[in-house]
């Protein structure tokens, strides 16, 4: 452990700024006194980070370059402006920044991190000053390379903004650790789409952490569509503070890596701001997709909404753990969590933990959460119109996850997760 | 832990002196814990060796373990050197074996908390074992029981004069090694009750016991054993309370059920121990493990509790459904007031097939108290066509207090059904207007709503019960409310 830290030091660039340095130690420091979370930690009781410690992963290096074609067909093309960053490295070719309306900034990440005199400080920091953890702290202690976007105030920025995080083949196992930076201006609209996509079979880890900012009356739709290689590694944290009047809505799509944990925070900082989260996660093979979500009621008249669901199959495992915590003072908070799980093999494992923590009496707070099967009156129906059983499964499986791909705004950007769900759902007829 | 270590090894490297405190004024054992206190305890009690060796076998684990840290709860840390594992009262005539020989003290004491053995005999018909500071002082309707084959009596005589049974199910549903709190208990459990119902008896009453804990500085291990044999059903009712002292108290008590085939086994608890007072100084820390098994095919356990009391609640009365179509239940009031804080709720671990299990949960909150429920329902691989529905409903009366809900579901089989419902408010000012619009005043209206959010709960309890819960409803929350 030590030696490993040890082998990381050297990495910190001294041309950075003297504040991101010492966060960068700090952050070193803080893994090596706190290591990597076990089963004793109650946060990580069902996912073991062990298969990802036993691999001896190397930072990534620049790899081959990809056509614009085969980016494409990995992540689609929403027509607006692009940001493409290979084993975490930015490719200018394959990026489109072009017709981006006046003063709104989308760009990556390094040249501005040397050149800055503390104004990113309190974003890049924020994610592991306020909750560290040893994955956030080793993010913050050597991602270099990520995007950064700031939409002035009053500004709609119409078409998607696309981040896309690609893992080209490497030597050994590598490991490359990317950040976002968002910061949206008092009254301002955006629609962001990250995509997390690798070559299938590719063996990698990818370290993402997300930090979002929505000051007054701001709105974004925020879309993760992550489809990591099913043999690589996906952690990331996507952390949110929202001002007063601002509205986040998040859509989570998990669909590959061999082990995933998306952590998704949300901080309602000002009054009547609202938040909704989507998600859906379909480990199936051995694959294992863990959410973990927590919104935080700190001001009186905030709204949240979570609805997400699962559909597990083979020896998939899937775990969701969903706080929502309301402060002291919290009143009229009006928070309400649905959690759907559906398990369709005999090997399939789900973990639920719908959590609400209360501290303030003026509220509403609900939460549901159901771990069932098909309904086999449903079933009987549609044999009973002709429908082959395996049909009339999967049609019922795709009716369940359809309530959150008809959430999706941007058509392109429906059509490409309906495509890449469809895909990871067939087959689904010869196991039923 | 390594100055206690230092310590245990010190003591436990004095010579063995055996019933060395018998020459003590009080019939207690000495501050602390160690083997000879141990010994102590298994010696006073003229204890068989293989239960000693149970004690010191769970000791030794118990040196190895931590303190659980999860729980939703603060307190002050245990020194659990500076507990009295052991304190008898003192019998002014020896083995009393009717109730008129019960000393009258003691019974004056009962007839305070308004459990007057006579009256309970009297007017309906309970039998109650009465457990006072770790030794059983009376018990009724022995005989009575006795006729159809059903034994009712304390830990202690059940292991003098059953100790096949004892040996046959002690330990067999929480394991020695089970949890920090139920591996002391294994260690130094003082006395609790026994009962027995044979193949296809139906226990002509309702069975009770009252716990109270009386000397101060006493930790209260009480460890009672229910085993319900093919087709057999008995209910059981515990009732706890105790008087005011200024330190914090340590209660770790273990239950244990088992129910063959057929069999059904109802465990009711009103746990009224001191809460502390309005400043959250003093009142009992209660850490208990009640767990059952249903053993059997079709067997089914259900356990009621309105846990009132206590400065720390910490339980989780759960059941291993076991034996293929075997039911369990979990029907709970927790309140908590002032600084009282509570992290309860249950385990319903599926294992056989088509299992069923239902979960009610309402939780009060007023004042400063925090409030948690905290459940696992868990369907192992061959638990197939299991089904679970679960429903918490948190209210809270105040706007310093809290309430948590940690609900964890495991499904490791896709024919299985859980259901998770969850909702937490405030009592609503249309609620509280339309009673005032009727003349109820707002400290008569507030009660009178809160026994109505808890009555699907309340009326799980035997009549007599279900009055004395509402009563303690209303008394815990004098004070809360306006």
């Amino acid at each position: 452990m030590t030696a490993f830290l040890a082998g990381l030091e050297p990495r910190i660039d001294a041309r950075h700024p003297a504040w991101l340095q010492a966060l960068r130690h700090a952050a070193l420091q803080w893994v090596a006194e706190h290591g990597f979370p076990t089963a004793r930690d109650e946060a990580w009781k069902y996912t073991r980070v062990a298969p990802i410690l036993e691999i001896p992963f190397q930072l990534a290096e620049p790899g081959p370059r990809w056509s614009a074609a085969q980016v494409e067909a990995l992540v689609g093309d929403y027509g607006g402006p692009c940001l493409v960053f290979f084993n975490g490295y930015f490719d200018a070719g394959l990026s489109e920044l072009d017709g981006l309306p006046p003063g709104i900034e989308v760009s990556h990440l390094a040249p501005q991190l040397l050149a800055d005199s503390g104004a990113l400080e309190g974003l890049f920091g924020h994610a592991f000053q306020t909750r560290p953890q040893a994955f956030t702290a080793l993010n913050t202690a050597l991602a270099e390379e990520g995007a950064l976007v700031r939409i002035p105030a009053g500004t709609t920025v119409e078409t998607p903004i696309h981040l896309v995080f690609l893992a080209a083949a490497g030597v050994a196992p590598q490991v490359m650790h990317t950040r976002v930076l968002v910061q949206m201006g008092a009254g301002s609209r955006a629609t962001l789409v990250e995509s997390h996509a690798g070559i299938e079979g590719e063996v990698y880890f990818s370290n993402a952490v997300s930090e979002v900012v929505l000051e007054a009356d701001a709105a974004l739709e925020h879309y993760k569509v992550q489809n990591e290689s099913r043999a690589a590694f996906h952690v990331a944290l996507l952390s949110v503070r929202q001002a007063e009047g601002s509205a986040f809505t998040g859509h989570s799509w998990a669909l590959g890596a061999a082990l995933a944990r998306q952590e998704v925070r949300v901080v309602l900082e000002g009054p009547g701001a609202q938040v909704a989260l989507n998600g859906l996660y379909l480990p199936r093979g051995v694959q294992h997709l863990d959410n973990q979500t927590t919104i935080e009621h700190l001001a009186p008249r905030c709204t949240s909404r979570e609805l997400y669901k699962g559909v597990v199959d083979d020896r998939g495992h899937g775990v969701f753990d969903g706080r929502i915590i309301v402060r002291p003072g919290a009143m009229k908070t009006d928070a309400s969590q649905t959690i759907k799980t559906l398990l369709l093999s005999a090997t399939a494992q789900a973990n639920t933990q719908p959590r609400l923590e209360i501290l303030a009496d003026d509220v509403k707070c609900a939460h549901g959460a159901a771990v069932g099967q098909l309904d086999e009156q449903a079933v009987f129906y549609l044999r009973s119109r002709g429908l082959p059983e395996a049909q009339a499964r999967s049609l019922l499986t795709f009716a369940f996850v359809s309530e959150l791909l008809e959430r999706i705004g941007p058509a392109p950007l429906r059509a490409h997760v309906e495509q890449l769900v469809t895909a990871q759902l067939r087959g689904l007829e010869v196991a039923a | 832990m390594s100055t206690d270590n230092a310590r245990i090894r010190e003591l436990s490297s004095q010579a063995y002196k055996y019933g060395f405190v018998s020459d003590l004024e009080s019939d207690a054992a000495p501050r602390g814990l160690n083997e000879d206190v141990i010994r102590l305890i298994s010696a006073k009690k003229n204890e068989p060796q293989w239960l000693l060796d149970w004690r010191l076998k769970a000791f030794r684990h118990w040196l190895t373990m931590r303190e659980p840290s999860w729980q939703n709860v603060h307190y002050e840390p245990i020194d659990y050197q500076d507990i009295i594992y052991y304190s008898a009262p003192k019998p002014k005539t020896p083995g009393p074996k009717s109730l008129d020989e019960v000393d009258p003290q003691l019974r004056e004491m009962f007839g305070k908390l308004g459990i007057s053995l006579a009256e309970q005999e009297r007017l309906t018909g309970v039998a109650v074992d009465a457990v006072v500071d770790s030794v059983s002082v009376a018990t009724t309707f022995k005989h009575k029981l006795a006729e159809v084959g059903v034994i009712f009596c304390s830990f202690s005589e059940a292991v003098q004069n059953h100790p096949e049974l004892v040996r046959k199910y002690l330990g067999s549903v929480v394991p020695y090694s089970d949890n920090f709190f139920a591996t002391l208990n294994s260690a130094v459990f003082s006395d609790g009750s026994f009962c027995y119902v044979p193949k296809g008896v139906r226990c002509p009453m309702e069975l009770s016991t009252y716990f109270r804990i009386n000397a101060a500085d006493t930790g209260q291990f009480e460890r009672t054993l229910i085993v319900a044999e093919e087709g057999a059903y008995v209910s059981y009712l515990e009732g706890c309370t105790a008087p005011m002292r200024d330190n914090n108290q340590l209660h770790a008590a273990v239950v244990e059920l088992v129910a063959l085939d057929n069999a059904q086994i109802k465990y009711a608890t009103v746990q009224n121990w001191y809460p502390g007072d309005a400043q959250g100084r003093g009142g009992i820390f209660n850490f208990v493990t009640k767990r059952g098994k249903c053993a059997g095919a079709h067997s089914k356990i259900s356990w009621t509790q309105v846990e009132t009391g206590s400065a720390i609640t910490w339980k989780y009365p759960g059941v291993i459904l076991q034996g293929d179509y075997s039911v369990g239940e979990f029907y709970s009031v927790a309140l908590t007031a002032n600084y009282q804080q509570a992290d309860t709720g249950t385990k319903m671990i599926h294992i056989g097939r088509h299992t069923r299990s239902t979960i009610l949960s309402k939780g009060i909150s007023a004042g400063h108290g925090q409030n948690t429920y905290r459940g696992l329902v868990k369907i192992q691989k061959g638990a197939t066509g299991a089904r679970n529905h679960t429903q918490c409903d948190s209210l809270l009366l105040g706007s310093q207090c809290g309430a948590h809900t940690f609900p964890y579901v495991e499904v490791k089989n896709p024919s299985a059904q859980v259901e998770h419902e969850a909702s937490t408010s405030k009592i609503s000012d249309e609620q509280l207007f339309y009673c005032r619009q009727r003349g109820i005043r707002e400290e008569d209206a507030v009660p009178m709503i809160v026994n109505g959010f808890c009555r699907e709960v309340l009326k799980e309890l035997p009549m007599e019960f279900a009055v004395e819960a509402q009563k303690l409803l209303g008394v815990s929350l004098e004070g809360c409310v306006g």
